[in-house]
């Protein structure tokens, strides 16, 4: 064996072990700073994470793009839902007056409210994109209650990591991080382009994430329950995605 | 003897069976090679997955099944939301290829910065893949051309080195398709493009975004199936030899 090919073995050697410890480390930071999506095991741990931790870091304060009034699509598209059942034509007919929003889990005052009750908080408007993961899009003007609002009504716990939301759809559940959750473009949305939200867009509330695509945007809210923990939920991956072969992070 | 050293070493070094030559690519490249290539197959086939959900193309920051399509491509779907003309819906395969989609793209990106690095700091690129100046005129590049149509067979000198053509396509494919199509993709994404609006907007849009994507994945494409049929039509064994152990033939071993 040559003298330089030892120095490289030597050198290679060296970098793997460097590489590998340095893995370590960074993995540690991951979990200590939230960087660590909760679909991170089995196959596609490795990009997910990568993705996650990139795209939070890249994103943890920006805000989505907003669009002028003449963006607004003219023919916005909602996917087909299931037939929403009996109940929910019930509270349809009733004008979704007694439609409920309770919020539970790590808060210091579990409450309940109605739309009404929601449409006197403080309400945002912005126009942005929603895309679906198929690649179809389009702008529309959403407003309703910034999520963080509710946080404050609730008084929520200084250890809340993740807030998941569940449809009435049956089966249909998401979470987000703080990040998310926090942000002023986070909306529980009651009114689209001027008008209530109608039905087919998820009306009487939906869950605005703009910066995350269509799926995290789940129609029909019924519930938010605050946690440090979605190991609790489901699966335990995070939300009903992953359960069904879907990225729970899906900023891209 | 340096790693790469360049083709006069080689042939001025003393023609003894034993004589130890450098590797026609060095490891780096050869491993680096090879991890694109699976990374890019992935990409390939998890796209084409992702693509069926949505067949059409827009011009412009939106557009979905209701909007008017600069192009649709006439292949069923996978959802039945999308007016293909087919009586039939395809099975959703959306999860895993998204999940692979991007897997594959950190694991390409994490190459191909490895690659470039190494032909920055090496001379990689230097002294194998920027074309010589006397070679970069129209004759030397119509000469490289007209011997590819007579299919003339390559010369010993080509299998230690790149012509004109082959150094300038290399070129178009590391900085100017890949980087386009790493920067098309991530335009895509609505968290991005939070962070960095202009990634989109110089696009002219998300919807822009994603068709440039498409054609810039067609042109990664049509890279490959020529560089495929050229390896096949200038001696298969011998390259792929080449690219993995990085032994190239010679002329003493009767090739």
């Amino acid at each position: 064996m040559s003298k330089i090919s030892r120095r490289k073995l030597i050198t290679t050697g060296l970098a793997a072990a460097a590489g590998a410890s340095g893995l370590g480390v960074a993995a540690k930071l991951a979990g200590r700073y939230g960087l660590i999506p909760p679909d991170a095991g089995g196959l596609w741990g490795a990009g997910e994470t990568l993705t996650y931790a990139a795209q939070r870091i890249l994103t943890r304060h920006s805000m989505a793009r907003e669009f002028a009034r003449s963006q607004i699509s003219k023919v916005p598209f909602a996917n087909d839902v299931d037939p929403l059942g009996e109940e929910f034509q019930r509270l349809q007919a009733g004008a979704f007056a007694d439609w409920r929003l309770a919020v539970d889990g790590m808060v210091a005052r579990p409450a309940s409210f109605s739309l009404a009750e929601l449409k006197t908080f403080p309400s945002h408007t912005q126009i942005t994109m929603i895309q679906c993961e198929e690649g179809w899009s389009y702008i529309a003007e959403w407003s309703g209650v910034p999520l963080s609002h509710i946080f404050g009504l609730v008084g929520t716990l200084p250890k809340v990591r993740y807030v998941v939301y569940r449809s009435f759809q049956r089966g249909w559940w998401e979470s987000i991080d703080m990040a998310d959750a926090l942000h002023p473009q986070t909306l529980l949305t009651l009114g689209m382009n001027g008008g209530e939200l109608p039905v087919a867009f998820g009306g009487p509330l939906r869950m605005r994430v703009p910066r995350q695509l269509g799926y995290k945007n789940v129609k029909y809210i019924t519930s938010l329950t605050l946690t440090d923990n979605l190991k609790r939920f489901g699966k335990g991956l995070g939300s009903a995605s992953p359960e069904g072969g879907y990225a729970w992070y899906a900023g891209i | 003897m340096r790693m790469g050293d360049s083709v006069a070493s080689w042939t001025s070094a003393s023609p003894a069976a034993d004589t130890i030559l450098p590797p026609r690519h060095a490891a780096l490249v050869r491993v680096t090679h090879w991890l694109i290539t699976l990374s890019f197959l992935a990409l390939l086939l998890s796209g084409v997955e992702i693509l069926i959900s949505h067949p059409r193309f827009y011009w412009g920051e939106t557009g979905n099944s209701k909007t008017t399509p600069l192009f649709t491509i006439p292949i069923p779907s996978s959802r039945g939301t999308v007016p293909t003309g087919y009586g039939y819906v395809l099975p959703d395969q959306n999860g895993w290829s998204r999940y692979l989609h991007f897997q594959s793209a950190w694991l390409a990106v994490g190459t191909g910065l490895l690659y470039v690095a190494f032909g920055f700091f090496q001379g990689h690129f230097r002294r194998n893949l920027l074309p010589a100046r006397s070679d970069l005129s129209v004759r030397g590049i119509a000469s490289v051309i007209a011997g590819h149509l007579r299919f003339r067979r390559p010369s010993e000198e080509e299998t230690w080195s790149y012509n004109v053509l082959q150094r300038l396509t290399y070129l178009l494919v590391i900085f100017v398709l890949f980087p386009l199509v790493i920067w098309t993709g991530l335009a895509m994404s609505p968290a991005v493009v939070s962070a960095i609006p202009a990634a989109v907007n110089i696009l002219g849009g998300q919807q822009s975004a994603r068709t440039l994507h498409f054609f810039v994945s067609g042109f990664l494409v049509l890279f490959l199936l020529v560089h495929v049929l050229m390896v096949l039509l200038s001696g298969f064994r011998n390259r792929m030899r080449a690219m993995i152990t990085g032994r190239a033939a010679s002329r003493m071993e009767g090739a």
